[in-house]
């Protein structure tokens, strides 16, 4: 290949520039109507879908208004288990892609034709993925990252990006931490060494523990916002 | 692996830059990647020659400056480097959530063909 005389153009552009600009206005679209946004990162298996299915529930029962996006890349089981919960929920089916984007949430509220005045909280179940949610802001005022205890206590050091840009981490399946001889302090500090200041939640969604103080949390943060 | 949606965005972004500088290819991308951006390098390498085929960017350059993770301490009043998967400060070990830099994944320049001298050797 002969050497070609080049020039240089500067640019200074986020990669992902497009995909925060949609958020940005998203998340304003979710503040004027009063809406809390919330996106739920972890793991497959992590326990995204139980957890939700316990919080829609007890949050129908209390007179809000929650709706979910539920994002797999196959099937609708997922959204079908939680609109037992009375809420509103709508599948976002993802096909080959390994996270969402804030294009995907703009789209899909739009086809679901949610007012969005009329609700009170919006979770958002991201792809079980540690990596690639990561980058991807979907216009959430708060971003929830889930451990459960049968994942170790160094999973929040081995993914330290998604780990550091959660607000709220919750360690899930508290059932099991004995029979898998989990070190919850240990997990507690892990999380903590990657992201100071984080809240951290402890719960079970199949005994019920923990859940008082995650929903009065969630009561909280909603009549605040 | 997201890495190849991050390169569709990136060619996006260099053809929209290279157009408008009238430009008909591009020889070279210059990319700024930080440790947090949570991007993994060789997977965009990879990626990229693919998002760039029949585009003006087919057969350029990538070239990636890694950015390492750098906090701002309170206590200490500097910027410092943790360790690998820490978020504290290697002199004083006060955690901080203050990032200067690293989570970067910025296109900061491109080259393209400089016409004038062509002109000259004719």
């Amino acid at each position: 290949m002969s050497t070609v005389s080049t020039r240089l153009l500067e640019i200074r552009t986020g990669v992902l520039s497009k995909n925060d600009q949609l958020a940005a206005r998203l998340r304003e679209r979710f503040q004027e109507a009063g809406v809390l946004a919330l996106n739920f990162v972890s793991s497959p298996g992590s326990g995204k879908t139980a957890l939700l299915e316990r919080t829609l529930t007890e949050l129908v029962r209390a007179g809000r208004r929650p709706a979910a996006l539920v994002g797999d890349l196959a099937t609708d089981n997922d959204a079908r288990r939680l609109e037992r919960s009375g809420a509103l929920v709508r599948q976002i089916q993802t096909r080959d892609m390994c996270h969402l984007e804030a294009e995907m949430i703009s789209a899909h509220l739009e086809a679901a034709g949610w007012n969005l005045a009329e609700l009170d909280y919006l979770f958002i179940e991201n792809v079980g993925n540690l990596v690639c949610p990561s980058g991807y802001d979907l216009g959430e005022q708060v971003r929830v990252v889930l451990l459960s205890v049968t994942e170790g206590e160094d999973k929040p050091v081995k993914y330290p990006v998604l780990f550091n840009s959660a607000d709220v981490a919750i360690i899930t399946k508290l059932d099991l931490a004995e029979a898998c001889g989990i070190d919850l302090a240990l997990m507690r500090r892990n999380i903590k060494e990657v992201r100071p200041g984080i809240t951290i939640f402890e719960t079970s969604a199949r005994t019920g523990a923990g859940m008082d103080v995650w929903m009065a949390w969630l009561m909280a943060r909603c009549v605040e916002g | 692996m997201h890495e190849l949606s991050i390169a569709l965005s990136l060619v996006e972004i260099v053809e929209e830059a290279a157009r408008r500088a009238g430009a008909e290819r591009v020889v070279a991308v210059h990319l700024r990647l930080g440790a947090m951006s949570g991007v993994v390098r060789e997977a965009l390498e990879f990626c990229f020659p693919l998002a760039a085929q029949h585009t003006l960017v087919e057969g350029a350059r990538l070239e990636i400056e890694t950015v390492p993770l750098v906090l701002a301490c309170d206590p200490c009043g500097r910027d410092v480097q943790p360790e690998e998967g820490s978020f504290r400060c290697p002199f004083c070990g006060a955690p901080s959530m203050h990032i200067r830099q690293g989570r970067e994944l910025e296109v900061t320049g491109i080259e393209v063909p400089d016409p004038e001298p062509a002109m000259e050797e004719r």
